[in-house]
């Protein structure tokens, strides 16, 4: 218990709110590597698991296959079949996550002290022996669709579909990680099965647990967890450079509210200017009532509930995006505020008053986010894929106050790129040409 | 008495604050001398607060013909007091690092700032401040009327599932405000005014019908020294009316409905029960059909989805909910999205007669083990998570629980028996007491 008290002690001085984030480096005899934060308070572990590569290592031909394995994994796996498998879970009071994302397969995993090592077992057999039985392919296969079906009529995902296929050039980001209607209809078993090799490998994975375990522990488990995973998995796609003109594409639809989605080229998350970059952002739209967005567009013109700008490095591109939600008749003033803002921003930057003002809400609410095991695990995953160093929490705080009006300047003047701007909206917008 | 002194003992010898083995002995509650209640939740594993002010006063207490009310002024509370400018609250909840919002529903309205536990004294300065001496301008109206009319399109008119469960709602519901959506009809909110803001205002935002849930890294002592001087000080509201509402009368009737879009690609049939809720000392019904919706619509053991799903291929998804915590009576929903080929009708049909099997098979024992087991463990997750907590708390006590319901709920779920489980299920699932709805694709009419 020495050590974990130290730490405490040091990083109170250091910082008055940061929760007692104590992380271990495990290193396992097979050659994996896990975060620890040890918690004996209560007497379960959240484990998360992140493979690099996610949908874009579709196979070419197989769009959604990854998506659709992901969903395959707790439908049978080993000598259990879909029912089995839910009842041993169930049995187990264990709780399981499986998803896949542009950049990521996900797996997390909350399991109770007093019957670890089934649940573990449990979920060994769900990573490296899913059966994809037929019955449960067509099943999940039917609800993947029936998704689909329904994503092809909604505002938000028409949007998020237009916006990548004109951001990301032919790059697997260009289009829906989960397929379309036909290539998830054409996908075989054989295909399913391939998905699993090429996106569940030792080579991709990421390892964080938060809880009641020990290292040794999680060591001997982890160890286990992975043995049979195939070494290597996919390569990874290509760059691409997000190349948008500026303007307005219009997509017609017929509904009261109409959705945009806008943005052009971002910056990536190991850019010497990202923390300049966040902070900026984080006054023109990062969330929060205060933003010059918000205020603009909401507090001062009553022309939507919410509006948000925020940067999303990916593995494989940078984009700075927003998204709104206006009635049809007042979406062209929405993007009219929102152009103005842009514009206002690379030409004179920010104030003395807004940068402090972002500087004490985002170094305050950063020891926030650490507020349950589960969470935490999910944060020091996200923070080994972007290679950030263990001690990063310790100094994130201090490159977030670092920033200076000067670096706000330099990055407003080539990150905003009002000219560039694009906007994908999707309605019936009055006074908009598309 | 004598798990508290083992537990302080374990603490003395180990050198640490021993943990709390149940969520239970973390609770502690008190009331104000003018009302209030105060419940606090300790969790000493981060330097960090929840402040919640809970009101009971949410939609179904609005006057008729301002639907919508209680949610618009918890948007106009967001505005200028006597003290502070509009804005400034949530502005200085971010200065401090923190977090703010507030969320409004049928039975209350609450708000709530997470940040440092240090911060604590200043939040509740705020809070008390804008309980009393908000501040409106004819201008915060308009505006803040526009921001809620596009919340609803946000919500609802961009979504014909959430228009459908509005139509569902408010069929179901014969004479109970429950069948008035909670943002308000579109009708009436264009309408709200000043007067229909500051009437509610003034009503009901007092400390005799407030419940403060703190919850973190505070005690319970330190809180109600703060509470007393800020809260404390604020009169009781003497004319604060009793919590009348129109009652449903018995259900006589099997009521449908049918709502077309062109923008559904994914038709269903869903259905609801009017069904009884929780009561102070008289839960044993409510537990009986939270089981009930965890047995027939839980996961993928439960008996729907292995029979429509598995066996029948009827469905490609079936689901059953029950919300147990309601101030009046409240409904057991039943959903099923049928699978390629298979008509609303089949569906429907199919439902109905996996309900009837159920009930003449009655509950597999092995099924309802697995469910008090996961409901066993959710005790041990659930002490992760005193944000959930917290929200147990706030709304239990502005739906008519005490704390002493609050404790005893989880062993009474234990105590649920396949015979209570089949009862509930013969009260509750009665044609008579239901509307069934069919959300279907319209035919896109081009002009």
């Amino acid at each position: 218990m020495k050590p974990f008290f130290a730490a405490v002690i040091a990083w109170m001085i250091a910082w008055p709110a940061l929760a007692a984030v104590d992380i271990q480096k495990v290193e396992t005899n097979s050659g994996l590597t896990a975060w620890l934060v040890e918690d004996h308070s209560i007497p379960f572990t959240a484990l998360s698991l992140r493979f690099r590569g996610g949908t874009s290592l579709d196979a070419d031909g197989k769009r959604g296959a990854i998506h659709l394995m992901t969903g395959l994994l707790e439908e049978g796996a080993g000598e259990l079949d879909a029912r089995a498998f839910a009842r041993e879970a169930e049995e187990l009071a264990a709780r399981y996550g499986f998803s896949a994302s542009d950049d990521q397969v996900t797996v997390t995993a909350q399991f109770l002290t007093e019957n670890r090592d089934a649940a573990v077992a449990l979920l060994k057999s769900a990573i490296s022996e899913p059966r994809f039985d037929p019955d449960a392919i067509e099943r999940v296969r039917q609800q993947v669709l029936s998704g689909l079906r329904s994503d092809a009529q909604d505002p938000n995902d028409i949007a998020g579909k237009t916006f990548r296929a004109l951001a990301y050039g032919d790059h697997p980001y260009a289009t829906d990680g989960k397929g379309t209607i036909d290539s998830v209809t054409a996908l075989s078993r054989d295909d399913l099965a391939d998905a699993h090799s090429r996106a569940m490998a030792r080579d991709l994975v990421y390892v964080a647990a938060v809880g009641d375990i020990t290292p040794q522990d999680l060591s001997v488990l982890l160890d286990d967890l992975l043995a049979d995973l195939p070494q290597t998995g996919a390569p990874m796609p290509g760059e691409v450079a997000v190349d948008l003109e500026g303007g307005v594409t219009v997509v017609d639809f017929d509904t009261p509210q109409s959705v945009a989605l806008f943005g052009h080229a971002g910056m990536n998350r190991d850019h010497p200017d990202f923390f300049a970059a966040y902070v900026m952002n984080h006054i023109l739209g990062g969330g929060g009532f205060e933003s010059r967005l918000m205020t603009e567009v909401r507090e001062n013109r009553g022309l939507t509930y919410g509006i948000y700008s925020y940067l999303m490095p990916k593995d494989h591109a940078a984009v700075y995006l927003g998204s709104v939600a206006s009635a049809n008749g007042s979406i062209a003033e929405a993007v009219s505020v929102i152009r103005e803002e842009w514009a206002k921003l690379a030409r004179d930057g920010v104030s003395a008053e807004e940068l402090e003002a972002a500087q004490k809400y985002l170094t305050g609410a950063y020891p926030l986010r650490f507020d349950g095991n589960a969470r935490i695990a999910d944060i020091m995953v996200s923070m080994q894929m972007d290679g950030l160093p263990i001690d990063y929490i310790n100094t994130r705080n201090a490159k977030v106050e670092a920033v200076t009006l000067d670096d706000i300047r330099r990055v407003a003047d080539t990150l905003m790129q009002p000219e560039r701007l694009h906007f994908v909206v999707v309605g019936k917008p009055t006074g908009l040409d598309g | 008495m004598l798990r508290a002194l083992c537990l302080s003992l374990a603490g003395v010898l180990s050198g640490t604050v021993a943990p709390a083995q149940s969520i239970n002995d973390a609770v502690t509650s008190f009331t104000l001398e003018n009302g209030m209640d105060v419940v606090v939740i300790e969790d000493h594993r981060a330097p960090v607060v929840q402040h919640m002010v809970w009101y009971r006063a949410g939609s179904a207490d609005e006057p008729k013909g301002s639907s919508g009310v209680a949610h618009f002024l918890e948007h106009l509370l967001f505005k200028a007091t006597d003290t502070m400018k509009a804005g400034e609250l949530s502005a200085t909840v971010a200065e401090n690092g923190g977090t703010d919002n507030a969320f409004t529903s049928y039975d209350y309205t609450a708000y709530f700032q997470r940040v440092a536990s240090d911060r604590l004294d200043l939040m509740m300065k705020m809070e008390a401040d804008r309980m009393r001496n908000v501040r409106l301008t004819e201008r915060d109206i308009v505006t803040e009327r526009r921001v809620i009319i596009e919340e609803r399109n946000q919500r609802v008119e961009n979504n014909p599932r959430a228009l459908f469960s509005e139509q569902m709602n408010a069929t179901l519901y014969l004479n109970h405000r429950y069948g008035v959506p909670i943002i308000g009809w579109m009708h009436e909110m264009e309408t709200l005014d000043m007067e229909d803001a500051l009437s509610f205002y003034r009503t009901y935002y007092a400390p005799n019908n407030a419940i403060l849930v703190v919850s973190g890294d505070v005690t319970p002592d330190a809180v109600r020294e703060m509470a007393e001087r800020h809260y404390g000080v604020i009169p009781a509201n003497p004319d604060l009316p009793p919590r009348l509402r129109t009652e449903e009368p018995p259900h006589r009737a099997a009521r449908r409905l049918t709502f077309a879009d062109p923008r559904i690609a994914q038709p269903y049939v869903s259905r609801s029960y009017i069904a009884p809720e929780r009561d102070a000392g008289d839960q044993d019904k409510a537990a009986a059909l939270v089981l009930l919706a965890e047995v027939l619509g839980g996961g993928t053991t439960s008996f729907l989805t292995e029979k429509l799903q598995f066996d029948d291929q009827k469905a490609v998804y079936t689901g059953a909910f029950y919300g147990s915590v309601s101030l009046d009576d409240t409904s057991f929903d039943l959903v099923i999205v049928p699978a390629p080929g298979v008509s609303l009708e089949e569906a429907e049909a199919s439902l109905d007669a996996a309900l009837a099997e159920f009930i003449e098979t009655g509950v597999d024992p092995e099924q309802l083990q697995r469910i008090r087991t996961q409901l066993k463990a959710s005790q041990i997750y659930l002490r992760d998570n005193v944000d959930a907590v917290a929200r147990q708390y706030g709304r239990a006590l502005t739906s008519g629980l005490t704390i002493a319901d609050v404790q005893a709920w989880p062993e009474l779920l234990q105590s649920v028996t396949e015979e209570d489980i089949v009862e509930a299920a013969r009260a509750v699932l009665r044609p008579e007491h239901s509307v069934t709805g069919y959300l279907m694709q319209a035919e896109a009419i081009s002009q």
